[in-house]
């Protein structure tokens, strides 16, 4: 941990271009799954890992997360999961506003 | 509890990270206090976005917003850019980190630009689409909360962008006199990241879901 640290302290800009290539390559797929006409479940769970994908490489890497305590990778994630069982939460509604319409 | 088991367990109380004296997440308190900030902005955006993924549920049908936005040409190009800022805001805190404060001012001259260029696109985005009737509460294509959501929640992102490249210039400008110092400007990037970040997710589910 102690060596990854000072790594990326002095590794310079390296591991952030190579951050960057995969962004961009992650961000063409996104679109590109879009123009393919695959069903619709499958296009959005694809969408959604994509989309993690992508928030954990720039947490992890430009936001330095990867070379912090793991305690505080452990407290920042907790909004996403917030979100997460909040939105399943509210599911049933959605779906009941939905058959009265 | 005897005696002896309530010193050890004050004692293992005192050995754990919690016993006091310690940093438990080994941070310094600026780095803390952004991180305890980013989760604070970050739970006003999953209320905006999970409010718009129960909207849409309950809205049944919603426009195909490949056909209303220019995605190739426009927002795909606003992610682009938006990553590209990102990674030169990370080199101007590798920069910092190897004391060349040169660089450090070009690397945040070029964030600010990154995030200039993408407020102009958005600027651009939203004037295209007002052009063709969309307003808060109604726009063409039937389904009301379609432009509502759209105008709040990019609004709400756009105007954390403005707060950043605020933010970043005058961290730019006061480092021009005094040399800040690399922690400084990692948590001005920190501010950054976030802002990439949560485009990241309202790229994904406004614009391609």
């Amino acid at each position: 941990m102690a060596d990854a640290h000072d790594k990326a302290h002095e590794g310079g800009y390296k591991v952030y271009v190579v951050t960057w290539f995969w962004l961009l390559v992650l961000t063409v797929l996104e679109i590109g799954v879009v123009l393919t006409r695959i069903p619709r479940l499958v296009m959005v769970l694809c969408l959604i890992s994509l989309a993690l994908l992508k928030a954990v490489l720039i947490a992890a890497y430009f936001m330095h997360l990867r070379f912090e305590r793991i305690s505080l990778a452990y407290i920042v994630t907790t909004p996403l999961i917030l979100a997460t069982i909040l939105f399943f939460a509210l599911v049933p509604d959605a779906t009941r506003v939905l058959g009265i319409r | 509890m005897s005696a002896e088991d309530a010193v050890m367990e004050e004692q293992r109380v005192l050995a754990s990270d919690w016993g006091g004296g310690k940093s438990p997440v080994g941070t310094s308190w600026g780095k803390l206090m952004m991180w305890l900030f980013l989760m604070s902005d970050a739970l006003t955006f999953a209320g905006l976005l999970v409010g718009y993924g129960v909207m849409r549920m309950s809205a049944g049908r919603w426009p195909y917003q490949y056909n209303i936005f220019n995605i190739n040409a426009v927002v795909g190009p606003m992610t682009f850019i938006l990553i590209c800022s990102s990674v030169t805001m990370a080199a101007a805190v590798a920069a910092a980190r190897m004391n060349d404060h040169r660089k450090v001012r070009l690397f945040l001259g070029l964030t600010i630009l990154g995030g200039l260029m993408f407020l102009s696109m958005q600027a651009y985005e939203w004037s295209h689409f007002i052009g063709e009737g969309a307003r808060l509460t109604t726009n063409p294509w039937g389904v009301p909360m379609f432009s509502t959501t759209f105008f709040v929640i990019t609004g709400f992102h756009g105007s954390h962008v403005t707060s950043g490249v605020i933010y970043l210039l005058v961290v730019a400008g006061k480092e021009g006199r005094r040399r800040y110092s690399a922690e400084t400007i990692e948590i001005a990037g920190l501010y950054w990241h976030f802002v990439d970040l949560v485009w990241v997710f309202i790229f994904t589910l406004l614009y391609l879901i």
